[in-house]
């Protein structure tokens, strides 16, 4: 009973917004969040529908522990098919958003066809409608939601909005809640400007349009789950200290930080920008960036960095919009903007940061795709004149100028918001894109570690590090150490994190809990807030059932065997320096492994009995 | 013989003042010296050094007593971390 049991769908070609129960069978199937809206998306669109046309949809979804006691139950995700791949697409974001969406009594939000002027939904408690957007158009997610809590007279309202980007069709816009918490991967942000639906704003203040099934064993559950994350080193102090930008040291020590588009694999200057350098007074004005952690609605971790910047450094000096408070560098986005371009500028990565999260654009894709657009530089195939300035390695003056551009669609930034491969493909070196699927890399070198190539090759929304995240035993130990070039176990590990991080994704939950969290920890909390038996064992058929389900919808668009691969670069170029030296990436001998231990065929393709086991 | 030493994370304000921005330490040793007695001689506790490399390459807990540092090499250590 932890679902509202209420569904949302808005069609916003005939401007109508509809109340449809959940399907119930469907979450007992496939929980809630990214498993259940996947399963809606799937029965829903046509696989090779155009990500931007008017026959994709877009889903705002809950889980069943969102907007609950248990710790970081904020989460909310949207699905669609993202523009960047062609593929499935789910995105994950935290703040309070999700939880209010909650709060109103909806699990779930469809989005279907495409509003003739830009709008905005409004959702308080059980009333939503779809509302003029014209004044919001052209502005940016902050202004957005600044504007919606005004003109509605009500601070509380939490909105989640496109920026500018969206609106121009950056390939990897990102929707924006709670100013600087993202929906931030793959795109989702312009399939809602496709939609000219600028944000979804809600205000939820039912007391009863859920409860979960057993609140004594809830409370005993969650309880013993927030005593395991404070009492562990990562959740209850490393996390809340340093952020995820402690990574940036330790993945550069062990020799695969990528660096300048992949060319290297470690980054001189990975220690003026990692987490350690945010805690750090700058010499300039004595103070440092990182002000202080932030959490998330329920979260005991507090992972979140807000940073202030240095008012005096050149990308602001004269813009005192951006002297306050804001949300700081994470390490995967300090990566992208610094290390993946040579920039160490810790400031200007901030910079840049900010604009992400102002108008609504992935730092990961963005970072990366100013990476390849430097290489393409260096080897004299892009010039000055071509992209209106200096595009040499380590220019923050450059990263920043892009940033700007790409944020409202201006100049060269027109071209790098299309994102790495559309950019390699343009000038004749798609090679030089480090991407899969269409989708730009992460913060790890996979040569470097073995189990992250495979991950990446093998992620059903393009390269990412949150499918299942293999740094953790290759490089921090959790649960259990593998060595980093070793390939041997790493398809049936990954394919364990694969489906324990689809029912965490489902759940809605966080991710970084599973640092201290085991299914042991996560199956009571589930179990007591959801009615019917909710076992570790049919969980983890659950993420098994949904990563498969994913990958049907990725065959039904035309992706295949051949789209589970690396740049050549990864599989053929050694890394050159450092503790890594010598090491390509060895997925001919993992991906075999992987389809066999996943039920698939040797084309990749899920066997008749794989799919009869999974219910599909 | 010498070895540089690398502290993170909260680990670094155990370096003296001026090691702590690039966590860096040049310590001279004994030949013969391992993992462990670098710990022990910087007064830390075993079960805090979560994370530890020797020029990259990962020390397991059970083997700091036995891995003898050469000279030249790089000793980093972190307390219980991680991110994504």
């Amino acid at each position: 009973m932890a679902w509202t049991k209420k569904v949302l769908r808005v069609n916003l070609t005939a401007g109508t917004c509809s109340t449809e129960p959940l399907n119930q069978q469907w979450a007992q199937d496939y929980l809630g969040q990214r498993g259940l809206a996947t399963k809606y998306l799937c029965s829903e669109i046509d696989p090779k529908v155009d990500p931007l046309a008017e026959g994709n949809k877009l889903i705002f979804v809950t889980g069943p522990l969102t907007g609950t006691m248990a710790a970081t139950g904020g989460r909310y995700s949207v699905v669609t098919k993202g523009p960047l791949t062609g593929a499935i697409a789910c995105s994950n974001s935290g703040g309070y958003f999700g939880a209010e969406l909650k709060f109103a009594g909806w699990d779930m939000v469809i989005f279907e066809g495409r509003s003739a002027k830009p709008v905005y939904l409004l959702i308080i408690d059980g009333k939503a409608e779809l509302l003029d957007a014209s004044h919001l158009w052209g502005t940016t997610t902050w202004h957005t939601e600044e504007t919606i809590k005004k003109q509605h007279q009500d601070p509380q309202i939490r909105v989640a909005s496109i920026g500018r980007a969206g609106e121009s069709g950056v390939m990897y816009a990102a929707i924006v809640n709670d100013l600087h918490r993202a929906a931030g991967r793959s795109g989702v942000g312009a399939v809602m400007g496709s939609k000219n639906l600028k944000a979804v704003a809600v205000r939820g203040t039912l007391t009863d349009a859920y409860q979960v099934a057993n609140p004594e064993a809830f409370f005993t559950a969650v309880d013993a789950g927030k005593a395991v994350l404070a009492a562990n080193g990562v959740t209850g102090v490393g996390l809340p200290t340093y952020g995820t930008q402690v990574l940036m040291n330790i993945i550069n020590e062990l020799g695969a930080l990528p660096s300048y588009n992949h060319r290297e694999a470690q980054f001189e200057g990975a220690n003026a920008i990692g987490g350690e350098a945010m805690h750090e007074k700058r010499p300039t004005d004595g103070k440092p960036n990182l002000i202080k952690n932030g959490a998330c609605f329920g979260c005991t971790i507090a992972c979140g960095r807000i940073s202030r910047m240095d008012p005096n450094h050149f990308s602001v000096k004269d813009k005192p919009q951006y002297h306050g408070a804001s949300g700081g560098v994470e390490y995967e986005a300090a990566w992208a903007l610094g290390a993946a371009n040579g920039v160490s500028d810790l400031e200007a990565l901030t910079y840049a940061n900010f604009l992400c999260n102002e108008d609504g654009y992935d730092p990961i894709s963005f970072g990366a795709t100013v990476g390849a657009a430097m290489e393409l530089y260096d080897l004299g195939i892009l010039t000055e004149a071509e992209v209106g300035l200096k595009l040499t390695w380590g220019s923050a003056e450059a990263l920043v100028k892009l940033a700007e551009w790409t944020a409202v669609g201006e100049g060269f930034g027109k071209i790098i918001g299309l994102g790495s491969k559309r950019l390699c493909a343009k000038y004749g070196r798609p090679e030089l894109s480090m991407t899969v699927k269409g989708q730009e890399f992460p913060a790890y070198d996979g040569r470097g570690l073995q189990g992250m190539g495979l991950e990446y090759a093998t992620s059903n929304r393009g390269a990412c590090h949150v499918r299942g995240y293999m740094v953790s035993p290759e490089v921090l130990g959790i649960p259990v150490k593998m060595e980093p070039q070793a390939t041997e176990g790493k398809p049936a590990m990954l394919k364990a994190f694969q489906d324990l991080t689809a029912v965490v994704d489902s759940a809605g939950i966080c991710l970084f809990t599973t640092f201290a969290w085991g299914l042991q920890d996560i199956q009571p909390q589930i179990q007591a807030a959801c009615e019917g038996d909710w076992s570790e064992e049919r969980l983890l058929l659950v993420g098994e059932r949904i990563w498969n389900l994913e990958r049907e919808f990725n065959l039904g668009a035309g992706l295949s065997k051949k789209d589970d691969t690396l740049p050549p670069r990864l599989l053929t170029e050694a890394i050159k320096t450092g503790p890594q030296k010598g090491a390509v990436c060895h997925l001919d001998k993992m991906l075999p492994e992987y389809y066999e231990v996943r039920g698939w065929t040797a084309e990749g393709v899920p066997t008749p009995a794989t799919r009869t086991r999974l219910s599909l | 013989m010498k070895i540089t030493l690398k502290l993170f994370a909260s680990l670094s304000l155990r370096l003296p003042a001026e090691a702590r921005s690039s966590h860096c330490l040049e310590l001279e040793v004994d030949p013969g010296t391992t993992v462990l007695d670098v710990i022990l001689r910087m007064g830390l506790q075993s079960a805090e050094c979560a994370i530890v490399l020797v020029d990259g390459v990962w020390v397991a807990t059970g083997d700091r007593a036995t891995k003898v540092l050469e000279a030249g090499q790089a000793l980093a250590i972190w307390p219980p971390v991680a991110g994504g």
